[in-house]
């Protein structure tokens, strides 16, 4: 195990386990509580169109990807605060209108270009020294947001309208919370890429929700188990010389099947007795 | 005369141009006991929504307190149909009714001492103290929507809505629950919206029957004329007398 520290590469890898994870666990149980897993999902395609702008524009291509899913995050946030029955179509639309142009302009890019590889599945053995920065950054950004606002982010995931008569400012946390999700989700695909970001997201807060008697306990649990999952999925993609993202998103599946079954199990013992 | 606590005057609201409600007007005074009747999908809801603040009239105004709706937070305690909570959602008992205090906190203190106290007097008074702990998800509807009564009453408001109260709730908690309002009613206004008639059987002061249009009467009882132009068929009449009795008319219902 000690040879792994021995790396640099290795230990940035695991720093970012540790930062991405206090945002996933976070954002993440807002994501789930409040619904947004498939606008999350929007947000990490869309984001690839922010790849390719930046690829040809010569920009550095996370200050794309992070641009694009803010405004992917806003535009459909106005859309499902004023066409409800219609959001998930939209989302659909912008999901695949921003992955298709990322492609397409990545094509039109001329020489030699990182491979969309890296983007789909993750790249967290090379996430370089000033990144962690960024993400320690954010994560400062969101807990304090998270802890500030916790009574009103409470009541408006809780309850929107009841919230909204009590004078909680409920659009202007809504679109925070969009913004800080896009942020998050931009950080998040650096470990897992943008296909499995969701999981990532998903899965440590779902878990989280069964025995959490607060928002606060559920964020606490998520950014714990999403530690383990990451960490775990890391070492283990070492040894057996796997991909990172994917094998980190398979501990997290695992434990969440047999977490459920045993649960299962449990309720059914229960009731029987 | 007193300013009225709500006045709506004019109101239009239409979902995707569908109109819901045309030309509302409505006072609501200090000290009323209004129940607010008419079919389901007849716009009693939408009524509430937009007096509330949660949705905005395409005409007209509406005045809550004088202020625009949604401004008058500490004055106004509100239990939705509780169609719309989450099942799952981690939260106990406890914290759901603290959420009722939320316009008398600066939005970045926590909650104190006295607060607990508060909270403690209102799910005492629906019964619920000794499920503090419970997760809101465990509870029966009918305990569930004792705990959002306790949230409304948490606030101390000057004007409490209520939603289809009774909905969810058995009947032994029904009357308890209809004597808890008329209580109330010393120190509060008091608005309940139902489909069910029973409300007016029991403590409303004064009546209004909602579909598309709003028919006000100034007492709790219904005319003939109003019944009808609002269920568009004969419905049982209800009055108050010295003895509560109930007219019922004597041929079937007809439906067009």
């Amino acid at each position: 195990m000690t040879e792994l520290l021995q790396y640099e590469f290795m230990r940035n890898a695991l720093w970012a386990c540790l930062l991405i994870s206090i945002n996933c666990g976070i954002i993440g149980t807002l994501v789930v509580v409040n619904r947004l897993v498939f606008l999350s999902g929007g947000i990490a395609h869309a984001s690839y169109g922010g790849v390719g702008v930046a690829l040809f524009c010569g920009l550095p291509p996370q200050l794309g990807a992070a641009g694009c899913a803010i405004a992917a995050s806003m535009a459909m946030g106005m859309i499902s605060l004023h066409a409800k029955h219609r959001s998930d179509t939209i989302i659909g639309v912008v999901w695949a209108t921003g992955m298709a142009a990322g492609i397409v302009l990545v094509d039109l890019t001329p020489g030699y270009h990182v491979d969309l590889m890296s983007y789909l599945f993750g790249s967290i053995l090379m996430v370089p020294g000033y990144m962690l920065w960024l993400m320690a950054g954010l994560d400062v950004f969101v807990v304090a947001w998270a802890f500030l606002f916790y009574r009103q982010i409470q009541a408006m995931s809780y309850d929107e309208e009841h919230a909204q008569v009590m004078g909680v400012p409920v659009q202007g946390l809504y679109f925070a919370l969009l913004g800080l999700t896009a942020l998050s989700v931009v950080m998040v695909i650096q470990a897992v890429g943008l296909i499995l970001v969701i999981a990532l997201l998903t899965v440590p807060a779902v878990i989280a929700e069964d025995f959490s008697r607060s928002l606060r306990a559920m964020m606490c649990w998520a950014v714990l188990l999403s530690m383990v999952f990451t960490m775990v999925g890391l070492v283990v993609s070492y040894f057996f010389d796997l991909t990172a993202g994917a094998t980190i998103v398979l501990v997290a599946a695992a434990v969440f099947f047999i977490f459920r079954i045993i649960l299962g199990m449990y309720k059914g013992w229960r009731a029987r007795q | 005369m007193e300013n009225p606590l709500v006045a709506v005057h004019g109101v239009h609201f239409a979902y995707n141009s569908q109109p819901v409600l045309e030309d509302v007007h409505l006072q609501i005074r200090r000290g009323d006991f209004l129940a607010v009747l008419g079919p389901n999908g007849g716009g009693k809801t939408t009524l509430l929504k937009l007096i509330l603040g949660i949705l905005r009239p395409q005409k007209g105004t509406i005045r809550v307190f004088g202020l625009t709706p949604g401004k008058a937070a500490r004055y106004v305690g509100y239990v939705p149909q509780h169609t719309n909570v989450h099942e799952v959602f981690p939260i106990t008992v406890a914290d759901v009714v603290c959420l009722g205090l939320l316009p008398h906190r600066s939005w970045w203190r926590g909650f104190i001492r006295s607060d607990e106290a508060a909270v403690r007097q209102a799910l005492e008074r629906v019964g619920m103290w000794k499920h503090r702990h419970q997760r809101i998800g465990r509870l029966s509807g009918g305990q569930r929507q004792r705990v959002l009564i306790a949230r409304a009453l948490v606030n101390e408001p000057e004007l409490l809505f209520l939603d289809e109260p009774t909905a969810s709730v058995d009947r032994q908690f029904q009357s308890e629950f209809y004597d808890l309002l008329k209580t109330l009613n010393a120190s509060m206004t008091i608005a309940v919206v139902s489909h069910d008639l029973s409300v007016l059987s029991s403590h409303a002061k004064s009546v209004a029957c909602v579909n598309k249009t709003l028919f006000y009467h100034d007492a709790a009882e219904l005319t003939q004329g109003m019944l009808e132009s609002t269920y568009h068929c004969p419905v049982e009449l209800v009055t108050h007398g010295p003895l509560p009795h109930r007219v019922l008319k004597d041929h079937p219902c007809r439906h067009d």
